[in-house]
């Protein structure tokens, strides 16, 4: 293993102010300098990306006076991905007054994330949730009300406490229009300048400072170079390496990547979280997977037949040929094990040849028992949206037919590393949203994405990222300046490569692929053999691709193949990196399961001793460089779960 | 299934355009409409032609990215249901499907299917906001909303802004995309201070992009993935009445 | 109690006053240019003329009253406000109101049928399906043609009488069994084609009115496309009473 990766020095935080947790926000507030708002308008700042985090960082960043630039692949701001999270956003508001707190939030965040997160982030995460709320009812997201017109809430991800306020099952989408507006708005006021359908392919740098990026517009394939005096990156997690995922079909790696193989560390890459409900693949034609609410598993049973290979029909497999895996192997949580236990108890019955579906891959959420218990009106009222999406989708109807579920990839914890600023290892660089590592450590709870978006957008970035442009005003940059002109012909040369190639295989083919590899050694279970495996299988992969991959058409044009090849290059680099970072965590955490490390009982095991540590990579083109950054936990005791 | 699909060919907006035809075999019923162009777009390819470009992202119907007429109908047959989230079960070995892009002036084509949708920004530019300055807001608890208020809101607040009912309109009009986001704001206590210049900028700036006007006919609400409702054309008509009248 | 972490900012630089917007800036009567000023002028002509219209229709069905009653409503229109208005002024004035409802509602219909036409350059290959009311449109625009046609033959024939074949002298009652005689039936098979016009126009323009106007809810449209309905099928029915009753002898 020494050749895949070296060590170095450790990393700290050194921007967290030392004293009690809770006053930690305050402190570095007021420790941090300010910029006259006067000079604001000299100062600009890019922002990629246009979801909750990148969304609502460009409003607020514009609203107080900097001159942003907002970039999106997407046709418009509004589509980013954060529109499709359904559940809801966890604030400590504690309007049910049952006991919850910032603290109690805190301590489920650090808990749910399996002890991998730096209590500093969490805390200051937990404190700012209750002014989120505050800012998008202003702003007028419809939030769920209950007859006196006052805020609902509902428990969510197995907390005790009902903290979780959404919107239907569309908070995401009314979280984003509040933030796409605001940024609108900004826009029309003319602190924000929109760069819609384009692309970061690249970091400027110069003398080790973010200085810029490199981007595409899309439609006429024009390289541009943008400068700034600090560089956002809000682009989202990186799910899709997998292919197959929840994430939207664009979402990708490339502009945390690119600022990657600058010199930002990348962050704990082996954290995946894999979500146990989603409809399965019905073919090889499968181009993507969709979520359906964990709320299915409050009513519905999981099995599998008993026998290997049984291919009768689920009505036909008497009640004692039936495997109802989960209520058998946990009797006391039964089917609502927590989310990764599910998804790999699953993915063990699917490998025993028990799985049911086309190819095997799916087991069953049976209703039948339900149904008879509250009748299908109760049911329907429960569900019936749900069911009416999975019919859609299958074909079959739930009240008729057992519905079939798969894990599928739905949220990366890892990302660029970042100080308590955001700040990541490159000088005048922030990663905002799923895009850095900060706050889940290796699990993330339901309900905490889309706070945690918001948080860094609306309330730490905005605060932060002052302290840093107070040093300025700054240099100006010119296009002609040797670190641009760089950066630019980096990108010119790896889109013509790309161009020249001129194969025999579509990038789409590869990515399957690739995805394939992934969810096979790097998914639900990982083990040493499996990995140095898959490390074997990208590198060739990566290297058949650039010799076979076909891309059709030219750059100055809209090219979506194009745009597909650039991001799949990146996947292959982060897949080692992931692996390697996989290979080397030898204990089981959160999302990342080692089958060395696990109780008698087949439950993950951490190693506290070993590796209670973020790693962070850097990337040195050979093997990668790990820095370790140790977590130490002042304010809660570490624990080891169990759900027997 | 065996399908004929008629697409849409522009090389981008100053090209004419045309429909080309093209036979797929093998389809399967369980595909997406997507996957299916998708299977089409990675042939294409490896013969050495232009793949079709399409506008996608989350292909779960809720980014509002996809946006293709089928057969005469936005987003295809099914009801309530956006082009990535319709099956191919909806069709017939055999059948010969169109496949347009929507149709509209301030929609214009960037390329075959790929339509350019920033009027729809430039509207809520003009005013589809509540101006809230981050961190200035009051505690959320402070003002109830009624529930059926809040629910109507939310009704109107699903838009998803995929432009399929300006694709249907006889007129090409953007109608229910504006009414949409005033009905959702006009109904919140915290929209009323800006809710008659609002609805004044916005119908302002829908008819400078160049959309047609409304007649009332229904056909929007009718493809409307997201079922967003008639009445928000006639909520935004009151508050533009109400704003004239001053 | 908000204890924690707000944005430090002083004046925000970004709010500046929102930009006069065309119809904000414009007069009074200007604004309603916009399109959808221009379908509340269509909606408010609209009811002016549909007002019209049963008036129009209570008074035909005078003639199943007789002769006299029908020649005495006929004159009595005339001579409203007599002795101290001159003759014929009450209704030159309600003529000259529903000359400019006529002229506005028009005006309102082409320049939002132009601008319809601007606003789709390129048309569908695949013949657009219509879902709810789509042929709402063609019928208005194309009908509402015909019906303006009708009208002004309507004029010529049965107030100037310069195509009736009794001539401008005869009175009203003998204008119109003259017009609907037996042998003429085709002049009342047109006139019933334009009745079923105006009131397939009254069908959606009634419906079309009241969402115009700011009165359309979900839980109300089934009422008012029923009222409207009701209202276009007794419209038809009230204007083809009498030249029916005429073709086939019940008048004479």
């Amino acid at each position: 293993m020494d050749e895949l990766f070296t060590e170095g020095a450790p990393i700290e935080d050194t921007k967290a102010p030392e004293g009690p947790l809770e006053e930690c926000w305050d402190k570095r507030r007021f420790g941090g300098k300010l910029v006259n708002p006067a000079n604001r308008r000299k100062l600009s700042v890019i922002v990629v990306g246009t979801g909750l985090a990148g969304g609502s960082a460009a409003a607020t960043l514009g609203e107080l006076g900097y001159q942003v630039k907002s970039f999106c692949y997407q046709d418009s701001p509004r589509r980013a991905h954060s529109i499709a999270a359904q559940g809801g956003i966890n604030a400590a508001k504690n309007y049910r007054n049952d006991g919850d707190s910032i603290q109690r939030l805190f301590y489920d965040t650090i808990k749910g994330g399996d002890y991998r997160s730096r209590e500093s982030n969490v805390y200051r995460l937990a404190q700012v949730s209750v002014e989120i709320i505050d800012q998008c009812v202003a702003q007028g997201v419809p939030f769920a009300r209950d007859y006196g017109g006052l805020l609902d809430t509902r428990s969510f991800g197995g907390v005790q406490v009902s903290r979780t306020f959404y919107a239907r099952g569309q908070t995401g989408q009314q979280l984003l229009l509040g933030a796409y507006q605001a940024l609108e708005r900004q826009v029309a006021a003319g602190t924000v300048q929109m760069f819609a359908r384009h692309e970061m392919l690249e970091l400027i740098v110069v003398d080790g400072v973010a200085r810029g990026i490199v981007a595409r517009d899309m439609v006429t394939g024009e390289i541009e170079t943008h400068t700034a005096d600090a560089v956002v990156l809000a682009s989202g997690g990186y799910g899709n390496v997998f292919f197959l995922s929840t994430n939207a079909k664009g979402c990708n790696v490339t502009a945390t990547w690119r600022a990657h193989r600058k010199g930002a560390l990348f962050a704990n890459p082996c954290f995946t979280q894999i979500h146990p409900t989603c409809i399965p693949p019905s073919g090889d034609h499968q181009s993507k997977l969709t979520l359906m609410s964990e709320s299915l598993r409050n009513d519905g049973r999981v099995w599998v037949p008993a026998k290997k290979g049984d291919t009768r029909k689920a009505a036909d497999i008497p009640e004692d040929e039936r495997d109802y895996y989960l209520e058998r192997i946990y009797p006391s949580f039964g089917n609502l094990v927590p989310r990764d236990i599910a998804s790999r108890a699953a993915k063990n019955v699917c490998d025993e040849g028990r799985g049911v579906g086309p190819g095997g891959l799916g087991v069953y959420l049976d209703f039948a028992d339900a149904i008879a218990r509250l009748g299908r009106d109760a049911v329907a009222a429960k569900y019936g949206n749900l069911f009416e999406m999975y019919e859609r989708i299958t074909g079959e109807d739930p009240f008729d037919v057992p519905m079939r579920i798969y894990p599928a990839v739905h949220y990366t914890m890892g990302g660029l590393w970042v100080d308590y600023d955001l700040q990541s290892t490159i000088p005048g660089l922030f990663v905002i949203g799923e895009a850095n590592f900060s706050d889940h450590g290796a699990n993330r709870l339901g309900a905490s994405a889309l706070m945690q978006g918001l948080a860094d957008g609306y309330f730490v970035l905005p605060n932060t990222i002052s302290d840093y442009l107070a040093k300025g005003p700054f240099e100006k940059i010119g296009e002609d300046h040797e670190a641009v002109v760089e950066a630019r012909e980096a990108v010119d040369s790896r889109i013509e490569k790309l161009l020249s190639i001129d194969g025999d295989r579509t990038p789409d083919s590869f990515h399957r692929e690739l995805g394939a590899v992934m969810w096979e050694y790097c998914g639900m279970e990982r083990h040493e053999v499996g990995l140095l495996k898959a490390i074997e299988r990208i590198r060739e992969l990566r290297e058949e691709f650039w010799t076979r991959v076909k891309v059709p058409g030219e750059n100055e044009e809209f090219n979506q193949n194009l745009e597909k090849a650039g991001r799949i290059a990146d996947f292959f680099e982060l897949a080692e990196l992931m692996c390697i970072d996989a290979l080397h965590r030898e204990e089981s955490c959160g999302g990342h399961f080692c089958t060395a490390s696990q109780t008698p009982d087949g439950e993950a095991l951490r190693d506290d001793e070993r590796f209670a540590y973020v790693a962070a990579w850097e990337y040195t083109g050979g093997a990668p460089v790990l820095h370790k950054e140790d977590l130490e936990y002042e304010n809660v005791k570490m624990t080891q779960r169990s759900y027997k | 299934m065996k399908l004929t699909l008629k697409i849409w060919r522009q090389q981008n907006t100053a090209d004419k355009g045309r429909m080309v035809s093209y036979e797929l075999d093998d389809v399967s019923p369980d595909m997406s409409f997507l996957e299916m162009l998708d299977i089409l777009n990675e042939r294409l390819i490896l013969e050495d032609e232009d793949p079709v470009a399409f506008d996608h992202d989350c292909r779960e119907g809720i980014c509002g990215m996809c946006s293709l007429v089928i057969d005469g109908t936005p987003h295809g047959p099914e009801k309530a249901t956006t082009t990535c989230q319709l099956h191919m079960r909806k069709f017939k070995d055999g059948d010969v499907i169109t496949i347009e892009p929507w149709r509209a002036r301030a929609f214009p084509v960037i390329k075959d299917l790929v339509v350019d949708r920033t009027a729809f920004d430039r509207i809520i530019q003009a005013g589809g906001y509540i101006s809230a300055p981050t961190g200035s807001a009051p505690e959320a608890a402070a003002i109830p909303v009624p529930k059926d208020d809040a629910n109507d809101a939310f009704d109107a607040a699903t838009c998803i802004g995929c432009g399929a009912c300006v694709a249907a309109c006889p007129n090409a009009s953007a109608m229910l995309f504006t009414a949409a986001k005033i009905t959702h704001l006009g109904l919140l206590p915290q929209g009323q201070p800006e809710r008659y210049d609002r609805v004044t900028a916005m119908v302002d700036q829908m008819d400078a992009e160049g959309f047609g006007g409304c007649t009332n006919t229904g056909e929007c609400t009718a493809v409307c993935p997201k079922g967003i409702p008639l009445e928000t054309i006639s909520r935004l008509n009151a508050d533009l009445l109400k704003a004239y009248r001053g | 109690m908000r204890d924690v972490s707000s944005v430090t900012r002083s004046t925000p630089v970004a709010t500046r006053p929102r930009p006069k917007t065309p119809s904000s800036a414009a007069g009074p009567l200007k604004r309603y240019r916009s399109s959808v000023g221009r379908k509340v002028v269509m909606a408010v002509t609209g009811a002016i003329l549909f007002l019209f219209v049963i008036t129009h229709m209570l008074g035909d069905l005078k003639a199943f009253l007789g002769r006299e009653d029908f020649n005495h409503y006929s004159y009595w229109l005339r001579s409203v406000g007599a002795p101290a208005l001159p003759h014929r002024v009450f209704l030159s004035s309600l003529e000259a109101g529903l000359v400019v409802a006529v002229i506005l509602h028009i005006w309102a219909a082409v320049s939002l049928a132009r601008q319809a036409r601007r606003a789709r350059p390129v048309r569908y290959a695949a013949r657009p399906k219509v879902h709810e009311n789509g042929y709402a449109t063609y019928v208005m625009r194309y009908g509402g043609v015909v019906i303006l046609l009708f009208v002004i033959w309507h004029l010529l024939d049965l107030t100037f009488g310069a195509v009736n074949p009794k001539g401008e002298n005869a009175t009203p009652y003998d204008k119109v069994i003259a017009d609907f005689d037996p042998a003429r039936w085709y002049i009342t098979l047109f006139y019933i084609v334009a009745v079923i016009l105006v009131g397939l126009h009254l069908r959606h323009g009634l419906f079309s009115a009241v969402q115009t106007l700011g009165w359309g809810r979900q839980g109300r449209y089934p009422a008012i496309r029923l009222v409207a309905d009701v209202t276009a099928a007794l419209v038809v029915l009230g204007f083809v009473a009498v030249p029916v009753g005429v073709t086939i002898g019940v008048l004479k």
